[in-house]
């Protein structure tokens, strides 16, 4: 049984101090069952996960208890890409017919503190600095643009691509264009990655409601249809983030296995996409992205995105909503909205960030701590 | 009376008049991990021994970090007195990259694939004056001349 999406809820990302974290994934719900034209009381199962605000279960108490299984998924910066995997296989097992998948979250200000007895590290790993995010970032693009010829300039066009996205995305949290001279010479934060470079911790509420293909058109007349969702955590030999020592023989890291899995689940090649929305926590994670997924070479990246193949009217059409960088990133929500905003472009309802061209296949890609990947294609 | 005591036990050889980083290797595959596990993750193998790691290393990537880190972030300093601080990979032979600080924070000064020692040094001192002793990567060059 094939799974299709019928209806999208989306809450503006960025700063909304009247509402919580969980109101906004109320508010999401809703847009997603009006959307699909349903009640509430239609759903037959959630899938849901927010990193800090609170159980996705206690939407019942905003939209109504009705007795259906609400699951609650916690995995990190896959949160969304999860809910959307298990709400993939209860329909696909036809288990289900009908379900809500839901991601939210308001976070604070700043960098994240991971804790490192979390990840299973010791306490000294945090107390002498080495337990940020960033640090990791900006080592792989390091590292990378070492080996492979990236230079600052492209990082910085990279952000200024988002930023120009993001102002023409009315959901977005950044809708002040910036350019890359101004990206440039922001606050360096982890060398090579500047302030302006990197996504920070928000806010926003996203939710999606999915069918069994075959009843697609009693809800939606443009359903959108997923071909594929794979989750994949990394393989020993993958240069991770949060990792104290790594092995001297590198392999592929879990971008790369759950990109193959996808396209080979969907039947589909890199070529075949229109539209791809990539994990962007900083401008230089877009860049190895690209070549992870498969879409070019490793290097291949320094001229393509100087001539503008990443753009919205661009040959390959990257981070069309502006991404992380200009939409922030709320955990639970983050991964969903890349696919809100595929079925957008799909539908033809983008608006004035609408790729051109009809585009008939879009790709989604989240990447996160300590080393997990989720991929979705999705096919008009 | 205050003394120095390790950041963590188990992390390196203390005290030792030449302490080095511990490590685990696994007796099936051969591969080796820091700081020592008590299995594999490469194979999953419960076979593992401590051994010590080595003590010189080339860089195999690099950052400075400009901002100071929120907790856990442990040390004797205030947001006023903070300074940038670098931290990289150490590739050491035949065994791992382990991931440290290093003594250089300034980036003109950092390249990939630079040799670096494994070092010893007071990271913070607690308010019984005990010193907390932790590892940090440091240029060969500086230390041959004494720098």
């Amino acid at each position: 049984m094939d799974v299709a999406i019928v209806g999208i809820g989306i809450h503006p990302f960025g700063r909304t101090p009247s509402r919580s974290g969980l109101q906004q994934g109320a508010y999401a719900a809703r847009e997603a069952l009006k959307d699909a034209g349903i009640e509430w009381s239609d759903v037959q199962f959630a899938f849901g996960g927010s990193a800090s605000s609170g159980n996705a279960d206690s939407l019942g108490n905003e939209l109504g208890l009705t007795g259906l299984p609400f699951i609650n998924v916690a995995n990190g910066c896959a949160t969304g890409g999860s809910s959307l995997m298990a709400a993939y296989a209860a329909i696909k097992s036809g288990e289900h017919d009908l379900g809500l998948v839901v991601g939210f979250d308001k976070h604070a200000r700043g960098a994240f503190n991971a804790n490192p007895a979390d990840l299973g590290l010791g306490n000294w790993y945090g107390e002498v600095g080495l337990m940020l995010t960033t640090q990791f970032f900006a080592m792989k693009i390091q590292k990378y643009m070492h080996d492979y010829g990236i230079s600052n300039e492209t990082l910085a066009r990279v952000a200024e691509k988002a930023f120009t996205n993001g102002a023409l995305n009315p959901n977005a949290w950044r809708r002040e264009p910036v350019s890359a001279e101004q990206v440039a010479e922001s606050m360096m934060v982890n060398d090579p990655l500047t302030k302006f470079m990197f996504c920070a911790p928000g806010e926003g509420g996203v939710a999606l409601i999915v069918c069994r293909a075959d009843k697609a058109k009693e809800y939606c007349d443009t359903p959108v249809y997923l071909k594929s969702a794979v989750l994949k955590s990394r393989r020993y030999g993958s240069f991770e983030v949060f990792a104290p020592s790594q092995a001297l023989q590198q392999v592929d890291g879990p971008t790369v296995d759950a990109s193959r899995a996808a396209f080979e689940m969907a039947g589909v090649g890199p070529k075949d996409i229109d539209v791809a929305q990539l994990q962007d926590t900083e401008s230089g994670a877009e860049i190895m992205h690209m070549a992870e997924n498969g879409f070019c070479e490793h290097g291949e990246q320094e001229q393509l995105i100087a001539s503008g193949a990443t753009r919205i009217d661009g040959s390959f059409p990257v981070n069309t909503d502006g991404g992380c960088l200009a939409n922030g990133e709320p955990i639970g929500a983050s991964g969903l909205r890349q696919v809100y905003e595929n079925v957008l472009q799909l539908r033809g309802q983008a608006g004035e960030h609408q790729v051109p061209g009809d585009p008939k296949l879009g790709y989604t890609h989240v990447y996160g701590a300590p080393g997990i990947s989720a991929v979705t294609i999705l096919q008009r | 009376m205050s003394q120095q005591v390790p950041i963590a036990e188990g992390l390196f050889t203390w005290p030792s008049t030449e302490p080095a980083l511990l490590g685990s290797r696994c007796q099936h595959c051969g591969i080796a991990t820091f700081p020592a596990a008590q299995s594999c993750m490469a194979c999953s193998s419960q076979d593992v021994t401590v051994e010590e790691l080595p003590s010189r290393g080339t860089l195999w990537t690099w950052t400075v970090q400009q901002f100071m880190p929120k907790s856990p972030y442990h040390s004797n300093e205030t947001p006023e007195t903070f300074k940038p601080y670098g931290v990289g990979y150490l590739e050491l032979p035949g065994g791992v990259r382990v991931e440290g600080r290093l003594t250089e924070s300034d980036p003109d000064k950092i390249t990939i694939g630079m040799e670096m020692d494994v070092v010893f040094d007071t990271w913070r001192t607690e308010d019984n004056g005990d010193e907390v002793i932790s590892f940090f990567f440091k240029p060969v060059d500086a230390n041959e001349t004494g720098a």
